[in-house]
């Protein structure tokens, strides 16, 4: 049974730069390292000035259930002196193009963690607060290292805030994790047991993940809802954003709503690329959630093996017990010590399967449907700037018939119509041309983020894999002692 | 395969082997081929074609014959069965269509592969058996086994006749009353009192280890499975983002996973072939072993019988010579086969030693070159 070393792939081998080891979190965005100077003539209101504007924006598809009533603290935050300094990083207003030919420059210097989870109260009103720790050397914030206490709901609220101010403009707002009534049930009732305890890990990590997804942004890490959100040691409570609430059912059923308007959007597609681009995201899409249930099976599965080798190696060592030959008796037991062993090794491995693939897999999912819905806003954007002229031409034959009859007050009152409509018109225009060249912008940085993201857990999860191996390896070597 | 029952076919005066055999629909048809020097064939190297039928009513004919009552008669070959492989294949017809081409090549590439290993293990099981009695000094000798070495014609109306013969009267006794049996009995020889503890315990133990094997066994083999799915949607994800993003990302992704799932599958193979078989095919030798207690168990109360009848007759003044003669004829069986039997259970546990030692350390040379393997291969990545 000789074991023959399979030959070398044909395709070509990418070798990796770097260390072999990969550092643990930081894929970092791109972001300007020396061209900062001539933007810190800006003054500290201006950081802010981008977000204000996004939120004055007139678009009545806006839903304004999607927020939780008038966001605090527009007013901005009063940054301490050494704001402007050269070393500051993250928060420029770098030009779109810059971003995109941008390569390298590691100076993203934040890192959030998420731990601690608490339960806090008592039956179904209790709920799970966790600690969110931010260490940080940028001057954005009023310290380099602090953190507060958050519940899950706190976390909706934060994404609904974001999603309201910034989805329809055309930015990839990061998708929060989902609710789970039955899981957190569980956890409300008290049960302390292994999968209630799986759930909480599995949130908390969820959670992480979303907080630096978000900080990494450079457009929201500045927002005032997200410094406050990490800073601020009280919160108001986001209570429109429970699961079987009147405002979450009114959610749902506008979700439907827009699902249904989107099938009718017939847009004229001039820009090639955003054509392209749609495409490549509905392939992306399909991929990635047949990939997300592939690795979901082997999780199971692994998960099956793990069970199957402990029940294994239970069997093996009573057979040990049972064999009357010394030796042999010995050899089968050592077996089955080996094989315990190996079962903790496949039971952490699909724990590394799972956080290291899956999860992030289903991450992508969601944000690849946060990408499409980013496309989608820009349609309607198009089709409202669409149906902006076509009132403002009804209005004008409207205004000719009106001049042939002579009526001059009537007159007078179209006319002024007619030139509110029209700076609507010019306005819907710039919205649209706006929304496209931010997509642009969102989706080349997202594609980066995302090749560069893959690469890193597919690295990882293979380094992972081979590790186990190689504890398997020397599992076999001391236990079984090959003297024989 | 070989290694689960070593030291066979070394005897160079009858040499058997199974070069080839053909698959037709269910059935199996074996090339039996004989090399040998004893006068008794003849000819000194001949073939004869013989389905698994064929096997079966020769380890019935064994079995039913009284002189090897004492002997440990080697294990009839189970029936092979593709029922899994083709259930499988079924069940990827139907799922073609969500598949890519390539996905669906690798899967079917995968299950011809287990189709192909379950008709070599069905090959080698029916080799072994063969090669057990012609490694058996006495069973080798048995006229029956030569006809069905030699006879060159079909043996299916030969068949039929020994079973009209014989009556299977050995195999229709309820086998689940030998256990009570065997137990029962008072033993009065430590040699058989131990072994018949040590076998029965011994036997459900392997019963159950077998069955442990086998279901981790076939996870392994889910796991290559997906790994198959998962380096199909990385190539095309892969291809993808090249045109997209007009960058070369690498076809490692894919191929790791390639390779990931060539590893588990021979892991999962290792496994079965080393350990699960090893299990299997000892369970069914315990169980042949555990059918010659129960004989000599037979024997034991015949004799029991047989004193009490003498016992009776003594009384009655009446068939005294008889009852002797029946008793003493009794004695005589009853100590054949302890003697024989003390021989056979004490040669088929060196015969277990030596297989479970040899599978065990090979099973795990293999498991550390597979973590090798692994790791060199991801160096070159």
């Amino acid at each position: 049974n000789k074991v023959e070393l399979p030959p070398p792939p044909e395709c070509v081998c990418v070798k990796l730069s770097g260390p072999a080891s990969l550092p643990a979190e930081d894929i970092s965005t791109n972001s300007n390292g020396p061209k900062q100077d001539s933007l810190f003539d800006d003054d500290p209101e201006d950081l802010f000035a981008e977000a204000t504007e996004e939120v004055s924006l007139d678009s009545p598809e806006r839903d304004v259930l999607l927020s939780d009533g008038p966001s605090p603290a527009i007013t901005p935050i009063t940054p301490p002196c050494s704001l402007i300094t050269p070393h500051i990083d993250m928060f420029t207003h770098c030009s779109f193009d810059e971003i995109e030919e941008e390569e390298g420059g590691d100076s993203f210097d934040m890192h959030i963690s998420v731990s601690d989870p608490e339960k806090v109260g008592d039956g179904m009103n209790a709920y799970m607060a966790y600690k969110v720790s931010t260490k940080t050397s940028m001057s954005l914030f009023r310290s380099q290292d602090f953190s507060v206490k958050r519940r899950f709901s706190d976390f909706l609220g934060l994404h609904s805030k974001l999603a309201s101010k910034y989805l329809h403009i055309g930015y990839i707002v990061p998708p929060a994790p989902e609710k789970s009534i039955v899981g957190m049930t569980k956890v409300k009732v008290g049960k302390e047991d292994q999968s209630s305890n799986e759930f909480v890990e599995k949130r908390r990590s969820a959670l992480e993940r979303y907080l630096m997804r978000t900080v990494k942004h450079p457009t929201l890490l500045k927002d005032p809802d997200v410094l406050q959100f990490l800073e601020s040691s009280e919160l108001p409570r986001a209570v429109s954003t429970q699961a079987l609430s009147s405002a979450g059912i009114l959610r749902m059923v506008n979700k439907a709503a827009e699902a249904v308007n989107k099938m009718t959007i017939k847009m004229n597609e001039s820009d090639a690329w955003f054509e392209e681009k749609q495409q490549h995201f509905d392939n992306l899409d399909l991929q990635l959630r047949k990939l997300h249930a592939s690795v979901e099976s082997l999780v199971c599965h692994r998960r099956e093996l793990s069970v199957n080798t402990a029940l294994f190696a239970k069997s093996a060592a009573m057979l040990g017990n049972s064999e009357d030959h010394t030796a042999l008796s010995r050899a089968l037991s050592q077996l089955a010590e080996v094989e315990e062993k190996i079962d903790q090794l496949h039971q952490d491995q699909a724990n590394a399967d799972f956080y290291c693939f899956s999860e992030l897999l289903g991450d992508y999912v969601r944000l690849i449907t946060a990408v499409k819905g980013v496309f989608d806003h820009r349609m309607k954007t198009w089709q409202k700037w669409q149906d902006g002229q076509i009132l403002l031409q009804k209005k004008r034959e409207a205004e000719a018939k009106l001049q042939f009859n002579n009526k001059p007050e009537k007159l007078q009152q179209a006319k002024d119509e007619m030139r509110e409509l029209e700076g609507k018109v010019q306005q819907g225009e710039r919205d649209f041309e706006l929304i496209s060249k931010t997509i642009r912008k969102e989706v080349s940085r997202f594609e980066k983020e995302r090749v560069k993201d893959f690469k890193t857990i597919i690295i990882k999860y293979l380094e992972s894999l081979v590790q186990t191996q190689q504890k398997v390896k020397n599992i076999i070597i001391i236990i079984f002692s090959i003297s024989y | 395969m070989r290694s689960v029952s070593v030291d066979l076919n070394h005897d160079a005066s009858l040499l058997i082997d199974i070069p080839d055999a053909l698959c037709e629909r269910d059935k199996v048809k074996f090339t039996v081929h004989t090399k040998t020097t004893l006068s008794s064939f003849q000819k000194p190297d001949f073939s004869v074609p013989r389905q698994h039928e064929d096997f079966i009513w020769l380890h019935d004919t064994l079995v039913e014959t009284e002189d090897y009552a004492g002997l440990i008669i080697p294990p009839v070959p189970p029936k092979p069965d593709f029922e899994s492989p083709r259930e499988k294949m079924h069940k990827l017809g139907e799922g073609e269509a969500t598949m890519t081409k390539e996905e669906y090549t690798k899967m079917k590439q995968e299950l011809e592969a287990e189709y192909l290993a379950v008709f070599k293990k069905t090959v080698q099981v029916h080799e072994v058996f063969l090669q057990r009695l012609s490694s058996h000094p006495i069973l080798s000798k048995d006229r029956n086994f030569q006809i069905f070495l030699e006879y060159d014609q079909d043996l299916t109306v030969r068949r039929k006749n020994a079973k009209e013969m014989f009556g299977g009267f050995f195999k229709n006794m309820v086998k689940s009353a030998d256990e009570v049996l065997i137990s029962g009995i008072k033993e009065v020889d430590d040699f058989f009192e131990q072994e018949k503890t040590f076998l029965l315990d011994y036997y459900s133990k392997i019963k159950d280890s077998t069955a442990k094997a086998e279901k981790m066994t076939r996870s392994h083999k889910n796991i290559a499975d997906d790994y198959i799915h998962i380096s199909a949607t990385l190539n095309t994800l892969s291809a993808d983002d090249s045109t997209a993003n007009k960058k070369h990302c690498g076809g490692y992704y894919m191929s790791s996973f390639v390779f990931l799932q060539k590893v588990e599958g021979r892991v999962a193979s290792d496994q079965e072939l080393k350990l699960t078989e090893l299990l299997r095919y000892y369970m069914r030798d315990i169980q042949a072993a555990k059918d010659l207690l129960y004989r000599r168990a037979r024997a034991l109360v015949d004799y029991e019988n047989s004193n009490k009848a003498l016992d009776k007759a003594r009384l009655k003044s009446r068939d005294i010579p008889q009852a002797e003669e029946h008793q003493k004829q009794c004695l005589q069986k009853f100590d054949k086969l302890s003697e024989s039997g003390k021989k056979e259970l004490t040669s088929f546990k060196g015969r277990r030693v030596v297989a479970f030692r040899k599978n065990l350390i090979e099973m795990a040379e293999l498991e550390i070159k597979h973590a090798k393997l692994l790791r060199t291969w991801l160096a070159m990545v």
